[in-house]
């Protein structure tokens, strides 16, 4: 997979590109306008990390340009606007999705393989990891083809996990995933604490081949066992 | 003016007295008329030591006159001379002016005087004045109703008054510049909290980075932790920030008709889990439908800053009571056994506890929006905390 980074600040495309390495994606970067421009030209990407305010001109400009020439990006703008205007009109520019700094790197990876499975979609729209299965379209959840039920967060939390895997998630970017700006109080954390508890029991029980482990006590991983 | 008139008439009293004196010389008969009758003078003989005595002398006094069929007022001078051997006293007078007349005309003239001065004096200020100052007043209704927040005109002065419009050139002068603070000052937040946002994003990512190296101890990793903590507030507070102030600035702009019971079905499911794991019992009231024309976002934030409040100021098991009414809706919960300063509340930054947790923002957000939209909204404690939005 290859994936072209369009930011101009050499310290945030640096750990973007570091974090995205980890996924075994291909990074290239490009650091201003002119680069990007040609950059877009010259090679295909699998998907493009497009940041707004770049010297040398408008990352809308350059979504512009891949329309014109129906460049299939696969874009997800990344701006530390968080303006509606901008949103509106990249999304109306072609754009996949757009994400606001500063973000959470599992976020953006959520978002990245989103965006894949949109692009790689066969009809179906499954997560397959050890002997599990997690059915975006359905939203089920089967282990060695038999169904679990999980409730509507439950599924949200383990849908993370499962395209993190083997990633850490900070509780805060999992509270913020699934329950968005509702949860930013200081007991949020017993409260995540809680809900994974849960999930853990369900996994368990269902003997699936998938584990979510605690990271220092500041996170989560999940990893396929 | 009288004094001048009797100056005058003494004058010429004088005058005809010289003038008999000189014709008794020639015309001895003239000696003979001791009556007025048709001359104005009478001569009587009288003795030496009397003439010697007298000095001439005016006086004021009343005659009878035929035509007038009445008294009327004479100027008279008596005096005296000698006629060969002989002493004679002369009275002389002249009809003067009447007193009473004169002062009575006096004053008829002087009220209609005034009476005209005042009447042109109110045409000339109701006409000409209230003409020329239209331009004035016209600016200084116009500034009366400007609003330095809102993108109207600069006020203008109509006509070519010369003092008008330099009045106008230095008023729209202190606008603009006024304007150009105001708007300045509106945009520094909102600018600094964009910029802020690049670095958060690095030192964030950074972090998140290093908490995934295995090598970490768990001694560093707690410390990565709370400063990702620290950051994490940082962001919080500066998204609030961003939010305040482009509410404030009349950022949002996508009115669509917002149903106010869908929002807090919806923000109560979005937040039931927590509301659950506290063991808070969330209940919704509706008795109208409760419409209104605004921006969705800014609904959304209204509703659920409102209720999120309620569930994390509440006590465990406590409750929280939604009422939806026709224009207005209520959020009760229960909580600290004690009232909340209505005056303050609502103030940025004011925390009721020093719990690091909250921004201090939500409702002052809360505000901003009610205001943007003329909304009413009030805090009430009965034993249960009571915030009330009320909309127009």
């Amino acid at each position: 997979m290859k994936i072209l980074l369009i930011e101009d600040e050499p310290e945030l495309a640096e750990v973007i590109r570091d974090s995205l390495e980890k996924e075994l994606y291909l990074v290239e970067h490009a650091p201003d306008y002119d680069s990007a421009m040609e950059k877009v030209a010259l090679y295909e990407y699998d998907c493009i990390l497009l940041d707004i305010m770049l010297p040398g001109g408008s990352g809308l400009d350059i979504l512009e340009e891949l329309k014109k020439e129906s460049i299939d990006g696969n874009v997800i703008i990344i701006s530390a606007k968080d303006s509606l205007d901008d949103k509106l009109k990249g999304l109306g520019l072609g754009a996949d999705d757009y994400l606001t700094k500063p973000f959470h790197i599992a976020e953006l990876n959520a978002r990245i393989k989103a965006v894949f499975r949109r692009k790689n979609l066969n009809g179906s729209n499954q997560i397959l990891t050890g002997n599990t299965v997690l059915d975006l379209n359905e939203r089920t959840f089967t282990v060695d083809g038999e169904l679990f039920s999980l409730n509507r967060k439950e599924f949200d939390i383990l849908n993370y996990f499962l395209v993190n895997k083997n990633r850490l998630i900070t509780k805060n970017a999992l509270a913020e995933h699934v329950w968005g700006d509702h949860i930013d109080q200081s007991d949020n954390f017993d409260f995540i604490y809680y809900q994974i508890k849960n999930l853990r029991k369900k996994l368990q029980s269902s003997d699936a081949k998938i584990e979510i482990q605690s990271i220092y006590g500041v996170g989560y991983k999940l990893v396929e066992l | 003016m009288l004094d001048e008139i009797h100056d005058s008439i003494d004058d010429g009293l004088d005058n005809y007295k010289l003038l008999i004196i000189k014709r008794t010389e020639d015309d001895a008969t003239v000696l003979q008329k001791t009556d007025f009758e048709e001359g104005n003078y009478t001569i009587h003989k009288i003795a030496e030591s009397e003439a010697l005595r007298m000095r001439d002398y005016f006086t004021d006094t009343l005659l009878y006159m035929q035509n007038e069929d009445d008294l009327e007022p004479v100027r008279m001078l008596t005096s005296a001379f000698k006629h060969g051997e002989d002493y004679y006293q002369l009275t002389v007078f002249n009809s003067t002016v009447e007193e009473d007349d004169l002062i009575e005309d006096l004053f008829y003239s002087i009220l209609w005087l005034y009476i005209i001065l005042v009447i042109s004096i109110i045409l000339i200020n109701n006409v000409v004045l209230r003409k020329l100052w239209t331009p004035f007043y016209s600016l200084l209704n116009e500034l009366k109703s400007y609003r330095i927040d809102k993108n109207v005109p600069l006020p203008t002065v109509t006509g070519e008054t010369k003092e008008f419009k330099e009045l106008e050139s230095a008023v729209n002068a202190l606008i603009i510049r006024a304007r150009e603070t105001f708007y300045n000052q509106k945009k520094f937040t909102e600018n600094a909290s964009h910029e802020l946002q690049t670095p958060l994003a690095i030192i964030s990512t950074k972090l998140e980075l290093m908490l995934e190296k295995e090598s970490l101890d768990p001694a560093n990793a707690e410390n990565i932790e709370q400063i990702l903590q620290t950051i994490q507030r940082l962001t919080k507070l500066n998204k609030s920030l961003l939010l305040l102030s482009k509410i404030e600035n009349r950022q949002f702009n996508e009115p669509s008709l917002v149903d106010f019971s869908k929002l807090v079905n919806q923000c109560v499911e979005d937040l039931e889990d927590f509301a659950n794991f506290r063991n808070i019992e969330i209940s919704v009231d509706k008795s109208a439908n409760l419409t209104y024309l605004m921006d969705e976002s800014l609904a959304s934030i209204l509703v659920s800053n409102l209720i999120r409040n309620a569930i994390f100021h509440n006590i465990p098991n406590g409750k929280v009571h939604i009422i939806i009414n026709e224009n207005s809706f209520q959020v009760t919960n229960t909580g600290k056994k004690e009232e909340l300063d209505s005056s303050k509340i609502f103030d940025r930054f004011q925390k009721e506890t020093n719990t690091n947790s909250g921004t201090g923002l939500g409702l002052a957000i809360v505000q901003a929006i009610c205001k943007l939209y003329g909304f009413e909204v009030g805090y009430s404690y009965d034993r249960e905390h009571c915030f009330e939005v009320k909309m127009g």
